[in-house]
């Protein structure tokens, strides 16, 4: 495992250790390149996970200050918690459910296909799936998605059996467990899936794909790569010329370090790594790092959510076995005659008694919500996940009152939805419910989205600088030492889950920095 | 397929280990009721407080398969963080006085006093919004479900590496589900 000075200016300095940072570190030190990671959260072994859900939560989740505002209910119930994401070594990679699906063509280009809208702020990617597949291709293969590459699916569990028959009596084709970064059998030195549930804890068997587990250390094994825990990012420096220099850091001790570096790579995901570039404004730059478009921290995408509960006659137990544990894709295409542009996927997710609890009504108390409660052995589940509308009003920006401990503005994240998105939501808990009472559901619960576990397009791709604030590589159109390398380069959302598609860009984005170092063009 | 046992099964050690339920052990492994639970009083509420505050418990989250020493263990640690802050004292005691006095108002007895649920919960729906209400509510859905001795009576297993997962133990073992 290497260390780094401090004064080394040769090295790229990438800030996170998720999807994005963890794999654009490691893919690095494969080819040679020097590289450092700085992660604000602790490092945890796969065997220190518990399985329990609220001291997992103490033990993984980003509790540090956020505010909120907006229409959105998740402002109301959980202020604090915009987002449910990971500090940790390996980022929300350690929580992810492991749905690995690719966008789809007509998703890269959204202003094409679905028009100008009102109030959104739609833009072409400047990039095509054509161009994305080869680097699709190499990420499955990486984390070992079933489906693909001759990789078997994951058997179904009751939760699945339960939506899948729905699916079947209502019609739907396209029905099965799922493309899952879970192993199905022994591969890459991790083992098969034991059906454990608690996925979103970390997986205790190691059979899902995360940067923790299956990147970070090929990556150490190089010698190229060194990954520093409890270092948060506080701004990152530039020269005269606008080149970026290092990146300011508070220690596990709460001391700054300035680490120097050739490259900057920005990879918090989709709130902190547009409040560190704001948090970096300077006099050449003075409305925030690489924002002359005035985009940073726009665009704000947390996908069209929502989950639907079913409750039967008869037992589910829902909770029993992968948590994410198949799919419905036929809602997934692009169908403007259903009232709203985009798609949405209907994926089972079950919750514990503590977070459902939380999570099924929030703020909801009395005999409605606990007839509920205790239906919970008889339920089945699903998450709706679907293409929100970027807007540019939905936004990140550094709260004016609340500072951190490091005496930084914390972020405050703006969300309403548009009418496309509630439009689409409403579709989905009508479509969710008819799945389960097509089974004998005789009770469905419509439950509001959750704090935002998908975060994207607050650092934008654009073909035009005018438009975005990251390039086709996701180099920053303004500064060109520095890149962007998780959801938040995303122009559109999709419909499908954002990870597989965040490797495969940090992937691609690590070819680019290699080939570009080697040109000397940066 | 293979039902869950409602039963307590949780040891005692692993019981005692929940952060949740740390404070009421001795109410929970002896099963004592409110009255004997807390005939002295905690250290910041009287008797009478903590009755009531259990009652409110109870009203909020009502599970009839459920004893009072869950809705005790829920609410106990309040005691604690009154005794330590003058602030949530004075945000308990005023709240509950509140409580009472409109039940006097209305049905001549104290709350806990109050014969039927649905008379109790309209004096609640009108508290609804005070922090009082929200601050209490808030805390007991996580002091009350997160209790590991109550998820088998919901038909949840908790944690279940430790038991080699789902793969032998149930995971796709649905039997009732209509051929398609």
């Amino acid at each position: 495992m290497a260390t780094f000075d401090l004064n080394d200016d040769g090295l790229v300095v990438i800030v996170g250790s998720g999807a994005g940072g963890g794999t654009l570190g490691t893919e690095l030190a494969l080819k040679g390149i020097r590289t450092v990671i700085l992660e604000a959260g602790a490092r945890h072994n796969m065997e220190d996970f518990v399985n329990d859900e609220w001291a997992s939560f103490a033990q993984l989740a980003w509790t540090d200050m956020r505010t909120t505002s907006g229409s959105w209910r998740v402002a109301r119930d959980f202020p604090n918690l915009p987002a449910w994401i990971v500090k940790a070594v390996g980022g929300s990679t350690v929580h992810w459910a492991g749905a690995s699906l690719r966008f789809e063509e007509h998703e890269f280009r959204i202003r094409d296909h679905y028009g100008a809208m009102s109030g959104a702020n739609l833009l072409d990617w400047p990039i095509t799936r054509a161009e994305l597949d080869p680097w699709y291709e190499k990420a499955e293969d990486r984390m070992g998605v079933t489906r693909t590459n001759g990789i078997k699916g994951l058997p179904g569990n009751n939760n699945f059996k339960v939506l899948e028959a729905g699916a079947r009596r209502l019609g739907y084709k396209e029905v099965h467990t799922g493309r899952m970064a879970i192993n199905s059998e022994e591969r890459h030195d991790r083992g098969a899936c034991q059906q454990i549930g608690f996925c979103f804890q970390g997986c205790k068997s190691g059979a899902k794909w995360s940067t923790l587990i299956a990147e970070i250390p090929r990556g150490e094994e190089t010698g190229n790569l060194e990954v520093r825990p409890n270092c948060m990012a506080i701004r990152i420096e530039h020269d005269a010329a606008g080149k970026v220099t290092g990146v300011v850091y508070a220690d596990e001790k709460g001391q700054l370090q300035r680490q120097k570096a050739r490259i900057v790579a920005v990879a918090g995901n989709s709130i902190e790594s547009p409040r560190l570039l704001l948090n970096s404004a300077s006099t050449l730059f003075p409305d925030g790092l690489a924002n002359s478009s005035g985009q940073v921290g726009r665009n704000y995408m947390r996908h069209m959510t929502g989950s639907v509960y079913g409750v039967f006659e008869k037992s589910v137990h829902m909770y029993r076995g992968t948590t994410m544990a198949g799919i419905i894709r036929d809602e997934a295409h692009h169908d403007p005659k259903r009232g709203f542009a985009g798609g949405y996927e209907m994926e089972t997710l079950s919750l514990g008694i503590p977070f459902m609890a939380a999570f099924l009504n929030p703020g909801g108390w009395g005999r409605p919500f606990t007839s509920a409660m205790e239906q919970y052995p008889r339920m089945a589940g699903m998450w709706l996940v679907g293409e929100d509308m970027p807007q540019e009003t939905n936004r990140i920006t550094l709260d004016p009152a609340v500072k951190d401990k490091h005496g930084m503005p914390v972020a405050h994240v703006h969300f309403d939805d548009h009418p496309n998105d509630v439009a689409m939501r409403n579709h989905a808990y009508r479509q969710g419910a008819a799945v389960y009472e097509a089974v004998g559901a005789t009770v469905t619960y419509p439950t509001p989205p959750y704090p935002s576990t998908h975060n994207m397009g607050t650092n934008r791709m654009s073909a035009k600088p005018r438009d975005g604030v990251v390039n086709r590589f996701g180099q920053t159109h303004d500064v060109k030492n520095l890149f962007v390398s998780d959801g938040s380069q995303f122009t559109s959302g999709a419909a499908c889950n954002p990870t597989l598609t965040i490797v495969a860009l940090a992937l691609r984005q690590a070819d680019h920095i290699a080939g570009a170092m080697q040109r000397r063009e940066i | 397929m293979r039902e869950v046992d409602p039963r307590r099964r949780v040891s005692r050690r692993s019981f005692l280990q929940s952060a949740a339920a740390a404070a009421p052990v001795a109410a929970i492994a002896t099963g004592l009721s409110v009255e004997e639970a807390w005939a002295e009083g905690g250290a910041a509420l009287s008797p009478a407080e903590l009755k009531t505050l259990v009652k409110v418990a109870r009203d909020i989250y009502p599970h009839d398969f459920l004893a009072d020493t869950y809705y005790i263990a829920a609410v106990k640690p309040w005691d604690g963080k009154a005794a330590g802050d003058p602030a949530t004292k004075q945000l308990l005691t005023e709240g509950l006085r509140r409580l009472d006095e409109d039940a006097r108002t209305r049905h001549k007895v104290a709350y806990a006093q109050i014969g039927w649920e649905a008379d109790r919960i309209v004096l609640l729906q009108a508290i609804e919004h005070t922090p009082f209400f929200k601050a209490l509510r808030a805390d007991l859905v996580v002091s009350l479900y997160n209790q590991p001795e109550l998820w088998p009576k919901f038909g949840y297993e908790g944690p279940s590496a430790d038991k080699g997962g789902y793969l032998h133990r149930g995971f796709n073992d649905i039997d009732w589900l209509p051929k398609v």
